[in-house]
């Protein structure tokens, strides 16, 4: 279960834009008839999208009314699942892993290089109010341990050099190169691969 | 070592592109309808007779489950739903199936649907796999440009629908029913079983819950035939298997074998050995976080497969390999993994929401060595009170690391933590003790 702050200040009306509202219908069409509320989980995303990267008590009640289910319900989704973001983070959102497999790898000698950089605390803003950061469980890349995600994108292989480059490019608003910082490819070892030359030579 | 011809998954690490046209080129798609003419019957029996089990954890017989789903159609429709959750941690098999395979994925979809009469067929993804789920996404839509699924799906009479849903963040999506209460709506709380998906699932209809792995190895094993299958491996673990081997290696990375390879070889030609050498090696845990560590006095000897590792009172789970050299605090480690635990419960019964938090908090007092030597044995206590005692299998997920942990490094435990607790030196500072340990001089 995640524990959120839900923010303060929250904007007085909420209305998906018009090719969001194109989106809507078609996500409502993935699923059978008179089973629209399995399309509060896409709707949800759709205006965190549009709402800069989190979600306003007023779409949720937008939402609400759109699949037909009671407030309450869009509510109690949006607190459990911890990607959906209640409160304002930066344009550039930094979910850094700390589970095992990346903390036997040093990740949290990358969490002190955030501490610094952008904020003391997790999801606060740093002080260009650009970045933010948070500590998440497993993301799923663990062979390419330690990593971070930063918006949509994985940052892999990592080591402390690497990310002071990355946060030193996201506060100049560069976008840095999303994939393994150590030069392999996805996930083969890094070297002395056994299996499957015929293809990597071909 | 497997050969490679016999790798099912050649585009494990992009060599090749990912495209339609590629894959078919490759291989898949092919042989579609000559498959289909068959029949039903015909398919479920050779994945049964093929040996596969499930490759989400629990390791379930695919065949046997596919059997379960009604003969017939009846006034409900039948859903077909893929697990791409893949969250468990020191797994990451999926997400390489899902950006570099995904033709495998769709025709296996294909072949499963047909087998369970569903003509729907859901992929619930991990939210964060974003890129991988726009990948598989473009794969869908040029399947559906081919004609491959859809109306009439390769030409075989099959209708076929594919639609995919994010999740977002939470790991016990990744058991099947909360994965169908997600899907519906709802926050992901696990079901009671039974009754059990397969008669009533998803919207209350009879629902197949697959991994993405199960899945994407059934169309190689209907071309190759269930001989080909089973003949690889060990009798009951057949086949092939993507181990992902992390944490203290030198060379992390996912690799295709045959079930029931050695540990050591995995790490040692794979993974170019532990860091440090063999013998700085601490433990292994074999699959994925919620599986019981391995010492290293085992890991010479053990073979990767389901029913070796459970005798060795572990268990093969999602082949996530984490391997844990002498450099870590073993202690840390597990308490790392119990803090995971407590963060994931769902928080629907007591003994897992509760139990969970204090296994997190005892094991970081005891790596800190502030905990006294009685409560070693009440962790044990604790794990015993979770496990067997919640509605889905989380509760063993949680107790069972830590219980690995008090079976092979107990010793090291007590060594930090080896100072009676307050009340045995009959010290009487009320505020530092819980009162009721003071009842007997109150009687």
């Amino acid at each position: 279960m995640s524990i959120k702050k839900i923010s303060k200040q929250q904007p007085k009306t909420f209305k998906f834009n018009e090719k969001n509202m194109e989106l809507v219908n078609k996500i409502k069409h993935n699923y059978p008839n008179g089973r629209e509320k399995s399309a509060v989980m896409p709707l949800l995303y759709l205006a965190q999208k549009q709402n800069d990267n989190w979600i306003p008590l007023e779409a949720m009640k937008c939402i609400a009314k759109l699949i037909n289910i009671p407030y309450i319900k869009v509510y109690e989704v949006a607190t459990f699942y911890t990607m959906y973001n209640l409160a304002p983070v930066g344009k550039y959102h930094i979910q850094i892993c700390t589970t095992t497999p990346c903390m036997i790898r040093g990740a949290y000698d990358l969490v002190d290089i955030l501490k610094n950089k952008i904020n003391e605390n997790q999801n606060e803003l740093s002080k260009k109010a650009s970045c933010s950061w948070t500590e998440v469980e497993c993301l799923g890349a663990c062979i390419n341990a330690p990593m971070m995600q930063i918006n949509d994108d994985y940052y892999e292989d990592l080591n402390v050099s690497d990310v002071e480059k990355i946060i030193e490019k996201i506060m100049n608003n560069e976008k840095p190169l999303p994939g393994s910082y150590k030069g392999r490819k996805n996930s083969e070892p890094v070297s002395n691969r056994k299996t499957l030359i015929n293809n990597k030579n071909a | 070592m497997l050969r490679d011809e016999d790798r099912i998954f050649k585009n494990l690490y992009n060599d090749n592109q990912i495209d339609i046209d590629t894959s078919m080129k490759n291989g898949d798609w092919q042989d579609v309808k000559s498959i289909f003419s068959k029949g039903r019957e015909w398919i479920i029996n050779e994945v049964k007779s093929s040996e596969l089990r499930g490759r989400g954890g629990a390791g379930f017989p695919t065949g046997l489950k596919w059997s379960f789903a009604p003969k017939e159609v009846g006034s409900r429709p039948h859903y077909l739903v893929i697990n791409a959750d893949e969250s468990e941690p020191g797994t990451c098999k999926d997400r390489d199936i899902l950006r570099f395979e995904p033709q495998k994925l769709i025709e296996g979809c294909l072949y499963a649907s047909y087998a369970v009469n569903a003509k729907k067929c859901y992929i619930y993804i991990r939210g964060e796999y974003v890129k991988e789920g726009k990948i598989l996404q473009n794969a869908i839509n040029e399947a559906y440009e081919k004609k491959l699924i859809g109306k009439n799906a390769s030409d075989t009479g099959w209708d076929l629908d594919i639609y995919i849903h994010f999740g977002a963040g939470a790991y016990i999506c990744g058991e099947e029913t909360a994965l169908l209460e997600s899907l519906e709506g709802n926050k992901g709380q696990p079901r009671l079983k039974p009754p059990f998906p397969a008669l009533v699932g998803l919207y209350g209809c009879p629902t197949i819950v697959n991994n993405v792995e199960t899945v994407a190895v059934v169309p190689t094993i209907l071309r190759r035939g269930a001989k080909w299958f089973s003949s690889i491996g060990k009798p009951k673990n057949t086949g092939t298997k993507i181990f992902c081997i992390s944490g203290n290696v030198n060379n992390p990375c996912n690799v295709e074998e045959e079930m029931g390879v050695p540990l050591k070889e995995l790490i040692e030609k794979h993974a170019g050995g532990v860091i440090g050498g063999w013998d700085n090696l601490k433990a292994v845990i074999p699959g994925g976080s919620s599986m019981p560590l391995l010492p290293k006095k085992i890991c010479e000897t053990i073979t990767m497969d389901f029913d070796s590792l459970v005798e060795n009172k572990s268990g093969l789970g999602t082949a996530g390999i984490v391997v844990i050299n002498k450099d870590q605090d073993i202690i840390k480690c597990i308490a790392r993994i119990a803090r995971f635990y407590k963060h994931e419960s769902c928080g629907q019964c007591t003994p897992c929401r509760e139990g969970s938090g204090w296994m997190w908090r005892m094991l970081e007092r005891m790596a800190k060595g502030e905990a006294s030597k009685d409560e070693v044995d009440m962790l044990f206590d604790v794990t015993k009170q979770i496990e067997g005692h919640t509605i889905c299998a989380f509760g063993e997920g949680s107790a069972w690391p830590v219980q690995g942990l008090l079976r092979h490094f107990k010793k090291e435990i007590q060594k930090r933590n080896n100072f009676s607790p307050l009340i045995d030196s009959n010290k009487n500072i009320p505020y530092l003790i819980d009162q009721h340990l003071l009842e007997k001089d109150n009687a």
